[in-house]
């Protein structure tokens, strides 16, 4: 009955949030941007702020005089936290308003939820958030890092400057942890770590008892050998993971945890004294001290009307990829989406932590990797990063049945899951 | 002939300036040493500044210590000038400039004037210990201490030497303690002779716990054969230990848990449990006593800063004046026409969470809001081989003394009386001349301010954001339904009981399998007794 009558309340609340966005506008000389991120339901916490981040980027778009000659107009929808309804507002998105690119979505399930309607419509969808990769999609431009771009070299860290021998992998459970973790065992193992020196654990979502996990984790952390934490640990769960590491005397000199998914964002909820060392392993912190970024947060917090709003990696995202949306459509002088589809491929736009991200035939980025360690003031410090940039690998070569696989959406082969051994396209997940 | 002999006395002067000034320098050659090797900390990258801080320990001298302590909280800053390195202290927006030997303090610079100096864990570690060495003949009794279990839970070689002179002496017997463990620990891995090992095994095993553990299974790996056994025993012994306590911190787990989960529940025990009520807004009551600890929180850090540890004590009145405040409305404004419709009354409830939500998402924004910890409520301390944190404990005896206090006020005084005659007999209760939709309305009023009071304690563990009510609605409604509806002991066994049956699963099922199996366990539970632990009987259950 609750489940029923949760799915009712959420399809009420976004169908009374879209109808209020929508309707002002109706003029034809505007190029319309869609922004499918929940405003209600779990992931509001997380997503809000990308459409705030997106409304700031078009807004300043237009204040440089739009595109092509047109102003840009963003189109926000609410999917409300709820898959299945990211591809109906996604359908709406495209047949109904007839935006020409879409940013949106956070968790792999609401990607993969409205895959098969950016298929099926032929639009671009820009997706800006850290993801398991195994996946290359014509019409999906991947924005946030590939697990090359943000595990491995979190790991390679760890074990080079850490000494770390012995390895905790805590996550959420589901796909992207799952994913992760998976890849990151296979790593390990291949780097001559020992299965029993690695712990793999999951809990649910929102987990908020963390007392037998932190202790499980000192447990396996006294076997006299270094011990590290690569928490894939989404969301709130967080809060209550990190108070408890804290109270029970977890200090990141003695077992450091790294974090994927922990961000300015996550920490704004936490007194982060006690915290101060753990790290997380992002391709931005906004503490990144360069002219581009600074620039960036000032007019943040201007647009949000805010002095506390963080920013964060997604965000980052979005920023270059609409920059290079902005740029490719520029290049193919429409926004046509086969057009745009050819035009994006060779981008390269600045990113804000000082330098160029180009975007690769299999639609995925380059990026830096930074190591931050938290900060007292709930901020992240630089203390590691990668010399040059990191082209973001969508087929791990880690995993036995994804090892072989390349995407390259350049003519002549235009294919996501080529596998270069029997040299034909259409591997998994075709 | 004037101006010469002006000249002349200047020319002298100028010469004993310049001998005091050398005069000086030579007094002050030694700091001299000690200053270069700080400002040395600047500009250098991690690896050089864990170099430096080893030569700084090496000095032994304890001037170095406030610059370490300094370096390790990020309080280290190099003028970008001329490459001095300065202690600071935030003076509004600029920085006091405090000297990193002397302690002296200097004048105030604007922040950009300054590059902090990076410290990352490796860093750390090396000031932790370098620190323990320098500290070890403190005249303060808590810094050695301090000092010596430093070097217990990192020992080096190094430290021996150190050791052996505090040891020496040492009057203190706590002190005297933890300095003859950390030696026994150092010895362990210096390269010292077999028969000296010997006897610091037996010392690092008579310490016991996860640190000596871990101790000594990093010894077995480099240990030689003579050791071998003894080291083998050790760690058998410690394990059998540990496990023990570990069967010991799974129950308190369970309990910390079980208070949770009353806390949670014991709101929804009224309006549920008594009433009859089905309400889906519970869990936002919850949140909104989050919040007003949050708000109070905030007020305080603005206004009255002093009053920080204060700051739960002054919400929970606030909190169930708020919660409750919201629950009277909710029935006197929707809840009173639906009674005896149960499914109307779960519909409407569930809109009312939604609302909520939505409205405090409006309000305050979507992302986590900062609730801190009081001093009393943070950290831990260990109890024999358990280790207790505040937070959890103060919960338990908070939710025992809210359930206390409910039972008191249901069962000792006139209005529990009232409230408990209008839940069994209505008709007879108003004919006795009780107005029962005011005691309705103050029922319900009461069970959504202890959600409220609740939502206090929960938000020193878990999030506050919109979604906190979310996380507990369903556990609340099933800790009431196995308990048994209607009774709030059953209510207080049930909550119990789930804690510590989820915790003693969850080592072995693993956190996601634990909650299905006692999902499990009370569907079963359930189909035997559905009326739950502690049923009702009589004529109340009829009604």
């Amino acid at each position: 009955m609750s489940i029923k009558a949760r799915a009712t309340g959420a399809l009420l609340a976004a169908i009374l949030s879209t109808t209020a966005f929508h309707g002002a506008f109706a003029a034809d000389d505007t190029i319309k941007v869609g922004i499918l991120h929940s405003l209600s339901g779990t992931m509001a916490i997380s997503e809000t702020t990308l459409k705030d981040a997106m409304l700031m980027l078009i807004d300043e778009q237009n204040k440089k005089g739009g595109l092509l000659g047109k102003k840009l107009e963003a189109v926000v929808v609410d999917p409300a936290s709820d898959w299945p309804l990211f591809a109906e507002k996604a359908r709406e998105l495209i047949s109904v308003d007839k935006v020409s690119a879409v940013f949106g979505c956070w968790t792999s399930v609401s990607r993969k939820s409205v895959l098969p309607v950016f298929e099926e419509l032929n639009s671009i969808l820009f997706y800006p958030v850290q993801y398991e990769g195994e996946e290359s999609q014509r019409n999906v431009f991947y924005t946030g890092a590939a697990p090359n771009q943000q595990a491995i070299p979190a790991v390679d860290y760890l074990m080079e400057n850490e000494g770390v021998e012995r390895w905790v992998l805590a996550g959420t459970d589901y796909v992207y942890p799952r994913t992760t973790n998976k890849i990151l065992e296979a790593y390990l193992k291949s780097k001559g770590v020992a299965a029993e020196d690695i712990m793999v654990n999951y809990t649910p979502f929102g987990h908020s008892d963390w007392q037998t996990i932190v202790s499980d984790i000192k447990k396996f952390g006294s076997a006299g050998k270094k011990t590290a934490v690569v928490s894939t640990i989404n969301g709130d769960a967080n809060v209550p993971f990190y108070k408890e590491l804290a109270n029970q005397g977890v200090k990141a000199e003695d077992i450091p945890v790294v974090a994927f998914s922990v961000g300015e964002e996550e920490l704004a909820g936490l007194d982060t004294g006690p915290l101060v060392g753990h790290l997380a392993a992002w391709n931005y912190f906004e503490s990144v001290d360069n002219p581009a970024n600074a620039e960036f947060i000032k007019t943040w917090k201007a647009f949000t009307k805010n002095d506390k709003r963080v920013t964060n990696d997604p965000m980052e995202a979005h920023y270059i990829g609409f920059n290079m949306w902005l740029k490719a459509v520029e290049k193919a002088g429409t926004t046509d989406t086969d057009a745009v589809l050819d035009a994006m491929i060779g981008v390269s736009v600045p990113n804000l932590s000082g330098g160029y991200s180009t975007m690769m035939p299999n639609h995925h980025i380059t990026k830096p990797v930074l190591i931050g360690e938290i900060q007292a003031d709930g901020q992240f410090e630089t203390v590691w990063q990668t010399p040059g940039l990191v082209a973001g690998d969508e087929w791990s070569d880690y995993l036995p049945d994804s090892k072989d696989l390349i995407a390259d959406w350049r003519k002549p082969m235009e294919c996501g899951n080529f596998n270069v051994a029997s040299g034909k396209c259409g591997g998994k997940g075709s | 002939m004037h101006a010469r002999l002006i000249h002349h006395f200047l020319q002298c002067l100028l010469i004993a300036i310049c001998v005091t000034v050398t005069m000086l320098a030579t007094d002050l050659k030694a700091a001299d040493g000690l200053r270069a090797m700080v400002d040395a900390l600047g500009g250098g990258n991690f690896q050089q500044n864990q170099k430096q801080v080893e030569a700084l320990a090496g000095t032994g001298d304890p001037k170095v210590v406030p610059a370490l302590e300094a370096l390790a909280a990020g309080d280290l800053y190099q003028r970008k000038a001329d490459g001095v390195v300065f202690i600071v202290r935030p003076a509004g927006g600029n920085f006091t400039l405090v000297d990193a030997l002397t302690g002296e303090a200097g004048g105030e610079v604007p922040k950009a004037a300054l590059e902090k100096i990076k410290v990352n864990n490796g860093l750390r570690r090396a000031i932790r210990s370098a620190l323990g060495g320098l500290t070890l003949m403190s005249p303060d009794a808590g810094v050695r201490l301090k000092a010596a279990s430093t070097i217990l839970r990192a020992p080096s070689a190094d430290a021996l030497e150190g050791l052996d002179a505090a040891l020496a002496a040492e009057k203190d017997g706590a002190v005297k303690a933890v300095l003859e463990q950390a030696r026994a620990a150092s010895v362990l891995v210096s390269n010292r002779p077999a028969d000296e090992k010997k006897a610091a095994v037996a010392t690092v095993v008579k310490t016991g716990g996860r640190e000596a553990l871990s101790l000594l299974s990093a010894a077995l790996s480099s240990a030689d054969e003579s050791l071998r056994p003894d080291i083998e025993a050790g760690i058998d012994q410690i394990e059998d230990q540990l496990a023990l306590w570990a069967a010991g911190q799974n129950i308190w787990y369970g309990l910390s848990l079980g208070s949770v989960l009353l806390l949670a529940a014991i709101g929804l025990a009224i309006t549920f449990g008594v009433m009859g009520i089905i309400n889906m807004a519970h869990g936002e009551m919850v949140m909104l006593g989050a919040y007003t600890t949050f708000v109070v929180q905030q007020v305080i850090r603005t206004s009255f800063p002093g009053l920080f540890d204060w700051s739960l004590a002054i919400a929970l009145p606030l909190a169930f004046l708020v919660t409750g405040a919201v629950g009277l409305v909710i029935e006197r404004g929707i809840i009173r026409f639906l009674y005896g419709r149960p499914l109307e009354t779960l519909l409407s409830t569930w809109g009312v969470s939604l609302i909520l939500q939505q409205a405090v998402r409006s309000i305050f924004g979507p992302t986590n809001q900062e609730v801190g910890n009081p001093s009393w409520m943070s950290g831990a301390f260990e109890l024999g081989g358990l280790t207790i944190t505040w937070n959890r404990m103060w919960i338990i005896v908070f939710s025992l003394a809210v359930f206390a206090s409910l039972l008191f006020l249901l069962k000792k005084t006139p209005m529990g009386l009232q409230m408990r005659a209008v839940t069994q007999n209505r008709r007879m209760a108003a004919s006795m001349g009780i107005r029962t939709p005011w005691i309705d309305a103050l029922t319900f009023a009461l069970g959504s301010g202890i959600a409220g009071i609740a939502g206090v304690a929960l938000s020193q563990i878990d999030n506050v954001s919109p979604n906190l009510g979310q996380g507990y609605i369903i556990d609340s409604f099933m800790v009431v339904v196995f308990g048994g509806v209607g009774n709030l002991w059953g209510t207080l066994v049930g909550a119990f009981t789930l804690g510590i049956l989820n915790k003693v699963l969850e080592p072995y099922a693993g956190a996601v399998l634990g909650k299905i199996l006692v999902l499990v366990l009370i569907i079963l539970f359930i189909q035997k007794r559905p009326r739950g632990l502690f049923a009702l009987k009589g004529r109340a259950v009829e009604a």
